[in-house]
Parts: structure tokens; C-alpha cells; sequence
């Protein structure tokens, strides 16, 4: 996305510099009223070429976007995965559909998700969903240790450029997933913790695990209230705070999984849905291709709302 | 759409916004409506808000958030779920939910009943309160997630155990700053589940008189058989004190 | 020689009041107070009185007032009552001035510039009375990352020693024989019930209170004063003093009139001999050295307890932290200057160092642009007067902050800066028995854990204003401050927008 076409000009050298451009075009969209003034909005198909032969792809992929994102003026890389897009922008719901021509891709999974501002002004590059690489995550809620996260991330080589809270969660999942390598359930375990009396009264592996998790990761924590859904590569996990300060409903039927806030959502996408239950806060709810969903109970409690839960046994495993 | 004192009302809420679903329903209550059946319930918020009438609303589908909320006098009856903030700073009435409710239920609820057929979620009958005759009950069927009762300042919570693996709650922090009022647990509940606030006690008769009732009621609702849920042990949390934060200050 | 000193307070006596009982006359260390024989009056020495209050406390009919005696000398902007008598007392005495306590002199206290935020509407506030609200904080290096094992979930990571404590306060170093050793053993046990550390000084651990050692952060300084093998091991922190707030760059010199046989005992020196502490460690002259004096601990204790290392705040305070970063320290303890002492040389005490502020935001973003941030904890010190500065210390990046002062006034100390001459009529800083017998400790450890609650408690209300209900998501969350009336290159320093910005 780019503010002006000087912008768009250094983008493109700067893509040609590193990486090999496959193909380049503007998004395809469509006029519709209700979207005024959006930004202009290309599109690169690229190879990296590594500088040296320890470079890691997605690692240098990383460090460009963030290269972009703070070092030219008016351009921000929204959408950076493959096989994968981000579709956002300033408007209703319908009419971002109707400006992406939406109707003209499928996809196995999608995250819909739409909020009006609240401390920070409407702007393209502020819309939801925040992306790194192939993570997207949409959010609800505010961060209040925002600055602590952000300080944390930017230690390890992030920058958020974006003006908003949510962009720390992609850089997060990022950093805890791909690149500390750690099971996403753990990851969730990182953005909300237990309290420290829970962990104090774990078992002896299970609660040095915790205490390692705070205290190595503490800046990572997601304070204040949040529900978030974040997906890539084949996963969808829904988390929500740790003391739940936001909602969050998910709901099952057949090899689907549906989260929501607000459960008659995901009735009215699905009338006849098998359960639906309310995880507690910090409880990830994760959806992967080929898996049928269930609720989870790695690494602790699990207490579903919904006694329709026993009869289609999607109970505590 | 019929009208007359008799008869019953029906409001097909499929694909209307919740102003306008309200307006219609004050409007058929204005008329003389006082049975009205709501079907395709998707999300609306806010229904049996505002209306100070004795009417039975039966509503079929998920109703949205704020289900009655300040309400003063229907009976509400949801054949499904309800979601968040149902019954909130609710005066009077009922609302009975074949189905979950989500969190804060029956927030700061001030009177009237709530009997929720399953579990329920985070901070349920938060800051609830009574004075004089006004005393609010919530009588839950299965069982809660965590705070449950916080800052409770009066009436009654009860939470049944239905279906709950091992008759065990899971909850914490139950009860955290509860300093008036009164909780019932049938099933299992340890002291490290509790806000620092309450303590576990004893029944006495008159406990089991109040369990009968409503327990009675709660049947009567979902066709339960009172006798097997009275037979299992319940225990009781009260405040430790009116006065939890006595010694908060220095002046 | 006749010396020209006025002096410093009056001493007011309403005779309606005063029921000759000779309370003050006891209470008094300075002499102040006295029963005139041939009068049978209770008459007082104006010239003697320090300011301490110990009489006004403890007379039971409030028959004493003590004011300032400000002389009104000719109006002068730059030869002030204070210049002027400071010079007197030098040229009657011909010595470098000496002083207690902390920097007196209105120099910008940043805490006073400096706003917190709070949730309105977007993010909800928390109730910390009902909710659970996090104040454990782990001092120790912690690693880049955790490690686990893919295949059977198991964690590989092994953390480094950490120490948790559940407020973000402790008591700064204060040894025995600076100060009392039931002033000691109230830290110590205030201490122990708060959940967090007392600090040694540099003057041993007195055996009575060997049972507080799993709260006590053990000094090694200069002097090596009561180092041995056994005061390593008992303690959770060891610390390498390289200097103080209140002194920065000169050692320190406990006189010999304090040195009584305990205190010998502890200090492991004879009776009545000075203690004195060398302005460096001679064995540290250079960062390597400072590296090997830290693994000479680590080995010493076989890598179980963290190594701090204090400085003073100097200008340079951000490299010099980087540096002790990486010669292994765990805890970098920066104190800035407002701290306080028993006792310095009034010159340095007032004009050497750079305000706390300043110093942690230096640090903090130094730390985390050399991508080092992680492998030390920051404890931060100087002049720390409520649970506000502290809060607003961790969001500029500190994780726990050491208070002195703060803890002193709480044990009665009402900051006379007179704690070098062993007199404290408060039986703080003295060594003698019959004032030090004036603290219990068990009323002293009262007092003090009362004044961790009560902080404990606004950290938690402020915390939980600003939707937070863990310690760790305020700390150098400088989005979280605002300033007020500081200049651009401050505000740049300390890392925080303007308020209204």
C-alpha cells in the first residue's frame, strides 16, 4: 500500500534490489461507493534472493517488510504469506468485500472480522487483519501493555509502524512460532498466562514450564482485554485474555470449527451446529485442517459452557 | 401478526434490526399483547428492555446481548441460548433459558429470577444486590466459570451441578469480594476456589426450606425431578464480613 | 576558637504545658534537654537541637515546638545562610563537610514531571480488590528464548537464578553500624513477611539474624567487611558495590566511635578500629576485572544465587551498564543522585550523579538497542518517596526499585542528616545500646511492612486503573507516562510524550 506514487517507485526498486519479481500488478477492486480515497494497493509475486547462504527465507522476507514499513515513507506492506491475502480497509464489511471483488476467490479458510477504531484514527494500514508472513490476526480489544510488548518485539528486530495494538500479536506469533519454535499451544500460554497461583500450584514439570514461559517471555504477555483470532498455514487458533475481558463462543459441527464473539453469529451461519461452548479465558481454541475440532485441554483446565457438550462428546479430552 | 389479550403474538425476527424488532414488540404490548412468541432470534439485543408490563415473551433462536436488561416484569422464556449481560441491573421479572447463558448474568440484578438450564459463564451475578423485599435469585442448572458472585451484595445464587463430571466446579475466584448475600453449590467446591472474602458454612432448615422452593421451580422449568437434585449434599458460602475492605485506608 | 555558628533551631517550651516529667531530657541524644538542678526546671540548649523531633513525639503534653532558626541575614542571592555557615564551620574546623541522608538541594525530581495514565471506556479499568493483580517479579538474567522439545513437549530451557519477589520494593543497603542492629533486623523481617529483600551494606550479617537469610541480598564492597564463606552462601543475591548515589566515585569510613564489639564481630575487624572502605575495589580496575570479581562469586557459590552489581547514576551510566551486562551481571542496581547515606561529604552528596530518571531511561534503552535488555534485571535506587515514583521507575523500565529513606522515616527517622555522629536520637543510625534499644524490631517490622501494604496496595489500584493486572506489562511500557513542563531533550531522554500529545 502506498500513500503516493514516490512511494510506490522506491517500493518497486527496493523489491528488485531483493527479490525477484515474478509478477507485479495493482489489486484488482472495483468501485464502490461508501470507499472513498483508499490508498493505491499493488501486489508482487516474488523470489528472495538470499544475500549469504545462512539467510532464511522468512527471516529475510521479515526484515524487508520491516525495512519497508520504517524506512520508506508512505508505504506499508499489509499482506506479506503465501498463498495467502489480506483484504482490508476503511468501510463497512460489504463494501470492502464488494471493493476486493471478493467474490472472485475461494479459499479453505477465512478470517472475517470488522471494528470500528477506538484510540487510534481509521486508516488503511490500521484495519484488521495484521499480518507477518502467513500469520493474519484480527483482534478485538485493547492492549494495555501495548508499549511493553512493542519494546519487547522491537528488541528482536520488529518495528511497528502501524499505530495500533494488534500489530504486535502478529510480530509476536511470529517470533514465539516460527521462530523460537514453539507449539502454538505454548505460544498461547505466552500471550495469556496463567495467574502465578495456578502455576504455583501445578505439578513440578508443568509449573517450571509456566515459570520459564513468564519469566523469559513476561513482555510478550497480552494485558487488557483482547479476543483474537490468528490463522496461517493450515491452523486457526481463537484466545482470549486471560480473565476474560472479552468474549469468545466457539462452536463445532462435523470437521468445522466457528468462533465468534457472539454466539448467535455462528448459529446463523450454521442453524443446525452441534455444540457451541465458552472456553475460559487464556483457553486457545485451535482449528487444523484435517483434524476434526474439539476443544482442547492441553496443558490444563478446559471448562466448556454447554451441557449439549457431554451428548456429542467434545468434552475435556 | 394477531393481536387481542389472548391470543398469542407472533414476531418473526428473522433479518430485523433490534430497534426495529423492540418497536414492534412495544407496540404489540401497547395493543394488549400478553403472550408474545419471538421466533428467529438472531443476536437483537435488548429484548424486554423498557417494557414495564407483566407479558410472557417466549423466544426461539440465540437472543443478542442484554437480554432484559433493566427490565421490570416480563417472563421471559429462550428456548436456546442466551449470550452475554442477560438479566443486567434487571428490577423485576423472570427469564428462564433452556440452554447456556454467557458471562456477567444477571449483572447488579436488583430483583426478579433468572434460572439458567445449563452452565454459564464469567462473573455471574456480579454485584448483585437487595434491600428490603427486593432480593434477586439466579438459579443455575449446571456450573459456573470463574468469579462467580463477585462483589455479590445480596440475594441468591444457586448453582446445581447438573452434569458436571464428578459433581466438581471448576470455578475460582467464587465469591471474590462477596460481602452480603447468599450462594448454594450442590457438588463439590474447595476452599482454594474461594475469593478470600467467603467462607464455606453449613446449612440450616431454613436453607433447605429456600433450596426446596426454588430447586421446586427450577424442575417445574426443565423437568427435572426436585427430589434426586434436593437428595445430593449442597454446601453454603456467606460473606466473612459486610465489610471486606475495612482496613484499605489510612487517614 | 570560638565558633560563629548560630544555631540551626529553637526550642520552644510552653510553660502552661509542661509538667517538668523529664520525657525529653531522656528522649534527647543530643543533649538538648536538661533537668536544672538548682531551679528544678526542665530547661533546654537551643545550639544543640538537630531538628529530630524525638522530644515533640514523645512529650506527653505537646508543650515543645522545635522551628528553624533562619537568620535573617542580608539579602543575597548566592551568599545564602547555608553558603555562608557552611564556610564558618570549614574555617573552624578545616575539613571537607560532612553530612547524612540524601541530596537536599531542589534539583528537578523527574517523578513530580511525570504522569501516569489510566483506562477510560476502550479497555476497562480492573478492580484489584476483587481480581487478581500480579506483582511477582523474577530478578535474574533471563535467556533470548525458551526451548522446547517438539516431540515430547518437554521444556529444555534452564533459567540462570532467579529471585522472586512479590512486591517491587526492597530495602537498599544499610549495614550494621551504620545503622542499629534492631533497625537491621526490622528491614530483615519486614523483609521476610512482604516477600522481598533486605541488603546487607557492606558490614556483614550479624548472627541474630542468620534466620532472615533467605531475604537478604549480601553485600561484597570495597572493604570486604564480614565476607566470608558462610555469608556467601546464606544469601539469595550477592552484590558488588561499586558506588552509591550519595557518593559517587569515593569510598566510605565508618568511624571508630561506632565500631563496638557486635559490630567488630560482624565486620571481622578489632574493636574501635575506622572501617574503612576504599573508593575502588582494588581488585576491579576495569570492566575485565569487574567480570572476574563476578564469576569469582558464581564460582564461590557455585552458580545458585544472582550477582548484582551497583553503581551510581554518572553520566556515562548507560555504557557502563551495557558493560556490566556483559561482564555477567544478572542485576544492574543503579542509584541515583538523591540517595541517601549515613554518611558523605556534603559537596559530592550535593553535585555528583545524574537523577534516577534519567539514569533507568538511559539504561533501559541502551539495554534493549544492544538487544541486552534480557539478561539483566535493572533495580533502580535513589530517593523513592511513594508507590507513585515507583510505578512510574518501572515503566520507564526498571523491575524493582530500593528504597532507604523511605524505609528509615518509616522506623520514626524524621531526616535530620545527622546519622554520621551515632547520636540518632530514633535509635536508627547509631550503635549505641541505649538509643539503639529504642526500636523493637518486632514494632519496627511492623511499621515497615504497614508502608509495603499500603504502597503494595496504591501499585495495585494505579495498575489496575491502567487495565493491567501484572507487573510486567507496566514495566518500560513508557506509553503508559506523560510529562509535564520537561524540555524536548528531556522528554527524549526519558522516552515519553508530553502530555496531551
Amino acid at each position: 500500500m502506498t500513500l503516493h506514487e514516490r512511494a510506490r517507485e522506491q517500493v518497486e526498486s527496493f523489491l528488485h534490489r531483493h527479490f525477484e519479481v515474478v509478477k507485479g500488478e495493482r489489486v484488482p477492486t472495483r468501485r464502490t461507493p461508501g470507499i472513498v480515497d483508499p490508498p493505491d494497493l499493488h501486489r508482487y509475486f516474488v523470489h528472495p534472493r538470499l544475500e549469504s547462504p545462512g539467510d532464511v527465507e522468512d527471516d529475510f522476507v521479515v526484515a524487508r517488510v520491516m525495512e519497508i514499513n520504517s524506512q520508506i515513507e508512505g508505504a506499508f506492506v499489509f499482506s506479506s504469506g503465501k498463498n495467502m491475502g489480506v483484504f482490508k480497509g476503511v468501510g463497512y464489511p460489504e463494501q470492502i468485500a464488494e471493493y476486493f471483488c471478493l467474490d472472485s476467490y475461494e479459499g479453505y479458510m477465512w478470517t472475517g472480522h470488522n471494528r470500528f477504531p477506538t484510540n487510534t484514527p481509521g486508516w488503511w494500514g490500521g484495519a484488521h487483519p495484521f499480518n507477518i508472513l502467513d500469520w493474519t490476526v484480527v483482534h478485538n480489544g485493547e492492549i494495555s501493555s501495548y508499549g511493553t510488548n512493542m519494546r519487547f518485539l522491537e528488541m528482536r528486530g520488529y518495528r511497528c509502524t502501524m499505530q495500533t495494538d494488534t500489530e504486535v500479536l502478529a510480530y509476536a506469533l511470529d517470533l514465539l512460532i516460527r521462530r523460537h519454535r514453539l507449539p502454538i499451544e505454548i505460544a498461547a500460554r505466552v500471550l495469556a498466562p496463567p495467574l502465578w497461583t495456578e502455576i504455583d500450584a501445578m505439578e513440578p514439570a508443568e509449573r517450571r514450564l509456566h515459570e520459564t514461559l513468564r519469566q523469559v517471555y513476561g513482555g510478550l504477555l497480552m494485558n487488557g482485554p483482547f479476543t483474537i483470532i490468528a490463522a496461517h498455514d493450515g491452523e486457526m487458533i481463537a484466545l482470549g485474555d486471560r480473565i476474560r475481558l472479552r468474549p469468545l463462543v466457539a462452536g463445532v459441527k462435523g470437521d468445522r470449527l466457528y468462533v465468534s464473539s457472539e454466539e448467535s453469529a455462528i448459529w446463523l451461519v450454521c442453524p443446525d451446529v452441534e455444540a457451541t461452548w465458552v472456553p475460559v479465558g487464556g483457553q486457545p481454541v485451535i482449528g487444523r485442517l484435517g483434524e476434526t475440532p474439539r476443544p482442547l485441554a492441553v496443558l490444563g483446565y478446559v471448562m466448556p459452557v454447554g451441557a449439549s457438550l457431554d451428548e456429542v462428546g467434545v468434552n475435556a479430552q | 401478526m394477531q393481536t387481542g389479550v389472548d391470543a398469542i403474538v407472533e414476531i418473526d425476527a428473522a433479518g430485523l434490526h433490534y430497534r426495529d424488532l423492540n418497536a414492534r414488540l412495544h407496540r404489540v404490548v401497547e395493543e394488549g399483547a400478553r403472550t408474545i412468541r419471538l421466533v428467529n432470534v438472531h443476536g437483537q439485543r435488548y429484548i424486554g428492555t423498557g417494557l414495564r408490563k407483566p407479558v410472557d415473551i417466549e423466544i426461539h433462536g440465540v437472543p443478542g446481548n442484554d437480554l432484559g436488561a433493566f427490565m421490570e416484569g416480563p417472563r421471559i422464556v429462550v428456548r436456546g441460548n442466551v449470550q452475554d449481560g442477560c438479566g443486567n441491573t434487571m428490577n423485576a421479572g423472570e427469564i428462564i433459558v433452556h440452554g447456556h447463558a454467557g458471562d456477567i448474568t444477571g449483572l447488579s440484578m436488583r430483583g426478579g429470577k433468572i434460572f439458567i438450564r445449563d452452565n454459564v459463564g464469567y462473573r455471574v451475578g456480579i454485584h448483585m444486590k437487595e434491600y428490603k423485599e427486593q432480593r434477586p435469585i439466579i438459579v443455575v442448572g449446571g456450573t459456573a466459570q470463574h468469579f462467580l458472585g463477585e462483589y455479590m451484595a445480596g440475594g441468591v445464587l444457586v448453582v446445581l451441578g447438573l452434569g458436571t463430571p464428578g459433581g466438581r466446579h471448576t470455578a475460582r475466584f467464587v465469591g471474590t469480594g462477596m460481602h452480603g448475600g447468599v450462594m448454594y453449590f450442590r457438588g463439590t467446591l474447595t476452599p482454594e476456589q474461594l475469593g478470600k472474602e467467603v467462607s464455606i458454612v453449613e446449612l440450616d432448615e431454613a436453607d433447605r426450606v429456600l433450596l426446596g422452593q426454588l430447586v421446586g421451580e427450577f424442575c417445574r422449568h426443565f423437568g427435572y425431578d426436585a427430589a434426586e437434585i434436593l437428595s445430593g449434599d449442597f454446601i453454603k458460602l456467606l460473606p466473612l464480613s459486610k465489610r471486606p475492605y475495612g482496613r484499605l485506608y489510612a487517614y | 576558637m570560638k565558633s560563629i555558628l548560630p544555631p540551626r533551631f529553637i526550642v520552644e517550651r510552653d510553660l502552661d504545658r509542661c509538667i517538668q516529667c523529664q520525657v525529653c531530657v531522656t528522649q534527647c541524644g543530643w543533649d538538648v534537654h536538661y533537668f536544672d538542678e538548682v531551679d528544678q526546671v526542665v530547661r533546654s540548649r537551643d545550639e544543640l537541637c538537630v531538628g529530630c523531633h524525638r522530644c515533640v513525639a514523645f512529650c506527653p503534653t505537646h508543650a515543645l515546638t522545635i522551628r528553624e532558626r533562619q537568620l535573617d541575614y542580608r539579602r543575597n542571592a548566592n551568599w545564602t545562610p547555608e553558603v555562608l555557615e557552611d564556610i564558618y564551620k570549614q574555617s573552624e574546623m578545616g575539613g571537607i563537610i560532612l553530612t547524612g541522608m540524601g541530596n537536599d538541594k531542589p534539583y528537578r525530581n523527574y517523578w513530580d514531571n511525570l504522569v501516569l495514565n489510566a483506562s477510560q471506556v476502550t479497555n476497562p479499568s480492573i478492580d484489584p480488590l476483587r481480581e487478581p493483580m500480579e506483582m511477582r517479579t523474577y530478578l535474574g538474567a533471563k535467556p533470548e528464548r525458551v526451548e522446547i522439545d517438539p516431540e515430547t513437549m518437554d521444556l529444555r530451557t534452564e533459567l540462570a537464578p532467579q529471585v522472586p519477589i512479590e512486591v517491587p520494593v526492597m530495602f537498599s543497603a544499610m549495614s550494621y553500624g551504620a545503622i542499629s542492629l534492631n533497625a537491621q533486623e526490622s528491614l530483615a523481617r519486614a523483609a521476610a513477611a512482604a516477600g522481598t529483600m533486605f541488603n546487607t551494606g557492606e558490614g556483614g550479617l550479624a548472627r541474630p539474624l542468620y534466620k532472615y537469610k533467605d531475604h537478604m541480598i549480601a553485600q561484597v564492597a570495597s572493604g570486604r567487611f564480614g565476607v566470608h564463606p558462610d555469608y556467601l552462601e546464606m544469601a539469595r543475591i550477592l552484590e558488588i558495590k561499586i558506588g552509591q548515589g550519595a557518593k559517587p566515585g569515593i569510598g566510605g569510613h565508618l568511624p571508630g566511635e561506632k565500631v563496638n564489639e557486635p559490630v567488630a564481630a560482624t565486620r571481622m575487624i578489632p574493636v574501635g578500629t575506622d572501617a574503612l572502605s576504599p573508593a575502588p575495589q582494588h581488585d576491579i580496575y576495569s570492566i575485565e576485572d569487574l567480570a572476574q570479581l563476578i564469576h569469582a562469586l558464581k564460582e564461590a557459590t557455585r552458580y545458585t544465587k544472582p550477582v548484582s552489581v551497583k553503581i551510581a547514576a554518572v553520566h556515562n551510566v548507560a555504557a557502563i551498564a551495557s558493560g556490566i551486562a556483559r561482564a555477567g551481571a544478572d542485576i544492574i542496581a543503579i542509584d541515583g543522585l538523591l540517595g541517601s547515606t549515613g554518611a558523605a561529604p556534603k559537596i559530592i552528596r550535593d553535585n555528583v550523579g545524574i537523577p534516577i530518571a534519567l539514569a533507568i531511561a538511559a539504561v533501559d534503552t541502551r539495554l534493549r538497542e544492544e538487544g541486552i535488555r534480557n539478561r539483566v534485571s535493572i533495580v533502580a535506587a535513589g530517593g523513592f518517596r511513594n508507590s507513585g515514583d515507583v510505578l512510574k521507575a518501572i515503566a520507564l523500565g526498571a523491575d524493582a526499585v530500593y528504597i532507604a529513606t523511605a524505609a528509615l522515616v518509616a522506623l520514626g527517622c524524621h531526616v535530620c542528616q545527622m546519622c554520621y555522629t551515632g547520636r540518632c536520637s530514633w535509635g536508627i543510625a547509631t550503635t549505641r545500646p541505649d538509643l539503639s534499644k529504642r526500636i523493637n524490631p518486632e514494632i519496627g517490622a511492623e511499621r515497615l511492612t504497614n508502608l509495603l501494604r499500603g504502597w503494595s496496595l496504591e501499585i495495585k489500584e494505579m495498575l489496575g486503573g491502567m487495565g493491567i493486572n501484572a507487573l510486567e506489562s507496566l514495566r518500560g511500557n513508557r506509553l503508559h507516562l506523560r510529562a509535564i513542563g520537561l524540555t524536548e531533550a528531556e522528554m527524549q531522554v526519558l522516552g515519553v510524550k508530553q502530555a496531551g500529545m
